[in-house]
């Protein structure tokens, strides 16, 4: 097989993928007309968007395919980093106001 | 020995094997996707706060804006292809190929810029800007961090493909900024619904 015509078929590969996720856009964007509720409609996109990047993590930028100690060495800490900062924000607005939760 | 094979096998008895197996410029960019990201996390946490917690949200996108928010996705997520495309090539040697795809990635991402600026320049006419409230402020603070990621790839990779053409980079330097590349698109996927979509006008 020749470069040229090997250099055509990693874009034949990963074409799957690409509509995958403009599929996962269009269906953001039927749904942001559908969904009244704003913190209802952020949840659905961001477990949408999470999808999208999962995909583009995986196939695109290829950590599939790099040693698994790669993957656990960056995604595990980058999620706690993430979900404890949701922690800090809104503690940060009970702060604010210097009073407990639900008060 | 190759790079990716020195990173494997390490250098002799003098080093250890790398526990990744990648190069370390490859590595330093992980670290480095990993820092901005948190970055991006911690100012799109903070919007989705103030946008919940606000009521009366400025929703100023209508069909025009969504339109041109519809291209714009398009025009990314295809440069992130074109990007594979131009990886694959330098790694198979056919830098003519490399190339080409390089600077159509280079046009895709120019062209998301200038219909950034166009969606920005549109919503300054209407009256909106960094100083005109909640939305001016956070929707001009994430979107132009986003887009000054753009730009700069956009120059990394001008800069990658010139050396690279000259023989002065190798296809190594090509998959690192490709990766950068891949980054950027992926932010766009959490800008996109969080700053976009949830304030169309209805």
């Amino acid at each position: 097989m020749s470069a040229a015509s090997a250099s055509g078929n990693v874009i034949r590969k990963y074409l799957p993928v690409y509509f995958v996720l403009i599929g996962i856009f269009l269906v953001e964007l039927l749904l942001s007309f559908r969904i009244a509720s704003t913190s209802k409609l952020v949840i659905v996109l961001l477990l949408l968007a999470v999808c999208s990047a999962a995909l583009g993590l995986m196939y695109f930028m290829h950590l599939g395919q790099e040693r698994r100690g790669l993957f656990l060495t960056l995604i595990p800490v980058t999620i706690f980093v993430l979900l404890m900062m949701n922690m800090w924000w809104s503690d940060s607005v009970r702060l604010l106001h210097m009073r407990p939760m639900g008060q | 020995m190759s790079e990716s094979e020195a990173a494997v096998h390490g250098h002799g008895a003098l080093m250890e094997e790398s526990p990744y197996a990648i190069p370390s410029r490859k590595f330093t960019m992980w670290l480095f996707i990993i820092s901005d990201a948190v970055t991006f996390g911690s100012f799109l946490f903070a919007y989705g706060y103030i946008r919940v917690a606000t009521p009366n949200w400025v929703r100023p996108f209508e069909t025009g804006s969504v339109v041109n928010v519809v291209i714009m996705t398009i025009v990314l997520i295809t440069s992130s292809l074109t990007m594979l495309g131009a990886v694959d090539a330098a790694k198979l040697g056919d830098k003519g190929k490399a190339m080409r795809f390089l600077y159509s990635t280079m046009m895709l991402g120019a062209i998301f810029a200038i219909l950034h600026l166009r969606e920005w320049s549109e919503l300054i006419g209407k009256g909106t800007t960094i100083s005109s409230g909640l939305f001016g402020q956070t929707f001009f603070t994430i979107t132009g961090l986003h887009l000054l990621h753009v730009i700069s790839g956009v120059i990394a990779l001008l800069v990658v493909a010139m050396k690279y053409s000259g023989g002065r980079l190798t296809p190594s330097h090509v998959e690192t900024t490709g990766l950068y590349w891949h980054f950027v698109d992926l932010v766009w996927m959490f800008v996109l619904p969080l700053v976009y979509l949830t304030n169309i006008a209805h």
